[in-house]
């Protein structure tokens, strides 16, 4: 098992372009706005942001954004609520939101509330709990959330939970730890989790953990590095942490790292990718894993950059 | 799709001769740099061009469905896949076939699903049956897939089909009782139906389906949950319901996983189920020859035997004992 290989994650994450013609490269080409936050908020807990030049990827976010105020995944495409958020968490990362006209963006997110509170991803009008997540964050981090009705969007979210505790993408849904992410997260930062019961949620929570140590994202289903961030995320801002056993997801995560060549893949012995390694070092970054910086499990960004965006203005 | 092909056909085809490629602009020095094959640079050029003039044409919806194939991720076509379809007054049940194909290939895909929506809403009631059906042949490949049940979810809400949905959770879970989103799809059913009149209406047949699941596998957690859901806002019955404090001892009595049982009858004694000595017999049998001794308190002999048999939880199983009221008891 061993450690954290800090160094070569770094190195996989800045010589992703090396592997030419992958799937995945097709694949990544229009999402390539939550490729660059995983990849760099990946840096930044690893402490190595500094490795690249912010200046080119601000301007090339910035070419991302639209005359809407969204921001699409590259250059070119269409602005979606997953972008936009993507993109201002990157600026955040590198204390550049004073580039954004925050009302712009702000409005933008706020057109894309529905009457019955809940949020639509873009013009399109997919609804989804996820992006309730991705609108309050964002309008946190710009401090505009008096710009959409709140209590529609938790009564939404609140509509959200089953009787499992968890909560679904839609009233109804199956109960999802990405989707219980959104929610919890939603809800913590307006302020709205007393909707949520913490003692059974913390309980389905902690039963995803498997013989391996890892988590798993649902009743019956393998277990998954990414949801090392989803439920441990969820667990910590109900309070309920303490409630698994750390040391082996500690394990189990560090066993699904490429020692050589870097990079963490879903499962020990799979493919890495740049979505896994982020969540990889994010869920190590939660369990307190030393060298890493902290990270705010609401906001996922690290919490120097939170403190900065709440308590330097 | 041969990539050497495609590229001739594009750049050499005369119906594109009027039109200019536009290249992608990634930005100085990108983040994450892609390396982009000759025939997606091609027709994402191509597709760029008719985009930016917004050409609805035959030719840019045939030029959406090459490009869909080479990433069918991409909404900013379907987008425009969409205003042409509009545009040219296209019959959506032949664009419904044409998504079947490659939904099958691509079942966790957010665009396909969203597409399949929009065209359903389209077309209305007369979709409900098709969808169901799509569905169901997608939820034979994956039982699982999330988009599949939330689009099914969807279809049911929308435009209807309820009649024959329990059974269909039904045989879902004959073929595998550990489906959680088959529970959680009968838990729909049984509670927002139109056609079943709700929980209280349903509990008796449910109550005892779930007892019979739980008993055939007393380790599988959502049968458990199930079985709480069933009494929602309704503790009361929840305790006094002696089919369910039976359940638990039968399987405490049996050779079985036994934490659910366990949990569940310790979350009865923590809202005032009053357990006899029989339950007290049975658990006393399960407790490890090293465990600290019988408590009087059985909701704290319970937590003490979880704390054992289920040592990745210890930590919850610790809060739970911790938590007993003085009163719990007998």
């Amino acid at each position: 098992m061993g450690e954290l290989v800090v160094d070569k994650h770094v190195k996989y994450i800045l010589s992703v372009e090396k592997r030419k013609d992958s799937f995945e490269s097709v694949v990544l080409e229009h999402l390539r706005m939550n490729g660059a936050y995983w990849g760099l908020a990946t840096l930044d807990l690893l402490g190595k942001l500094d490795a690249l030049d912010s200046n080119e990827v601000i301007e090339w976010i910035m070419k991302c954004q639209h005359e809407s105020g969204g921001f699409a995944g590259n250059i070119g495409h269409d602005p979606h609520m997953l972008y936009t958020l993507s993109a201002v968490q990157v600026l955040a990362l590198f204390d550049k939101l004073n580039v954004l006209d925050a009302d712009k963006v702000a409005n933008y997110i706020s057109g894309l509330q529905n009457e019955d509170g809940s949020f639509s991803g873009d013009e399109w009008g997919e609804v989804d709990s996820r992006f309730s997540y991705l609108a309050i964050c964002c309008l946190s981090i710009l401090h505009r959330l008096d710009k959409i009705n709140m209590e529609k969007a938790v009564n939404y979210i609140a509509s959200c939970k089953n009787v499992d505790g968890g909560f679904g993408c839609t009233p109804g849904g199956e109960s999802h730890a990405g989707q219980i992410f959104c929610c919890v997260g939603a809800l913590a930062i307006t302020g709205s989790l007393h909707h949520v019961d913490k003692d059974l949620l913390g309980w389905w929570l902690c039963e995803r953990q498997v013989k391996s140590g890892g988590l798993n994202g649902r009743p019956e289903k393998l277990p998954d590095v990414c949801y090392s961030w989803w439920v441990l995320s969820s667990l910590i801002m109900i309070d309920r942490v303490h409630w698994i056993n750390k040391d082996k997801l500690v394990k189990f995560i560090l066993n699904c790292q490429d020692t050589e060549n870097g990079g963490i893949s879903d499962r020990p012995e799979d493919a890495v990718d740049v979505y896994h390694t982020y969540f990889g070092v994010a869920g190590l970054s939660l369990l307190e894993y030393p060298g890493l910086k902290a990270i705010d499990p609401a906001h996922a960004l690290p919490v120097d950059v939170v403190n900065r965006i709440f308590f330097q203005k | 799709m041969d990539a050497e092909e495609h590229k001739l056909r594009l750049s050499q085809d005369p119906e594109w001769a009027d039109v200019t490629p536009i290249p992608q602009d990634d930005g100085p020095n990108p983040v994450v740099p892609i390396a982009y094959k000759p025939d997606f640079i091609e027709t994402m050029g191509y597709f760029r061009a008719v985009y930016k003039a917004n050409e609805f044409s035959p030719r840019a919806l045939q030029l959406t469905h090459q490009a869909i194939l080479l990433n069918p991720g991409n909404y900013t076509v379907w987008h425009f896949r969409r205003l042409i379809l509009d545009a040219l007054g296209i019959d959506l049940n032949e664009e419904l076939n044409f998504m079947s194909g490659i939904s099958e290939s691509n079942p966790k895909n957010y665009q396909i699903w969203h597409h399949r929506r929009w065209i359903a809403e389209k077309l209305g009631t007369d979709a409900a049956s098709k969808e169901l059906e799509f569905t169901r042949r997608m939820l034979s490949l994956d039982a699982k897939n999330y988009h599949a049940w939330s689009h099914r979810q969807w279809v049911l809400q929308a435009l209807g089909g309820w009649e024959n949905e329990l059974d269909y959770c039904h045989q879902l879970l004959e073929k595998d009782v550990f489906n959680n989103s088959a529970w959680n799809q009968r838990y729909f059913v049984v509670t927002r139906s139109p056609l079943l009149g709700g929980l209280e209406a349903t509990r008796e047949s449910e109550v005892k389906y779930t007892i019979e699941t739980i008993l055939g596998n007393p380790g599988n957690e959502s049968p458990w949950r199930y079985l709480r859901g069933l009494y929602k806002n309704d503790p009361k019955s929840w305790i006094s319901d002696p089919q369910v404090s039976s359940v638990c001892l039968k399987v405490l009595s049996a050779e079985a996983n036994h934490v659910f049982a366990l949990s569940t009858l310790l979350d009865l004694l923590s809202h005032g189920f009053q357990a006899n000595q029989e339950f007290r017999d049975a658990v006393d049998s399960l407790r490890p020859s090293n465990s600290d001794p019988a408590d009087s308190d059985l909701a704290k002999t319970i937590c003490s035997i979880l704390r054992h048999v289920d040592p990745m939880r210890v930590n919850y199983w610790t809060w739970r004992k911790s938590k007993l009221p003085s009163t719990v008891s007998v």
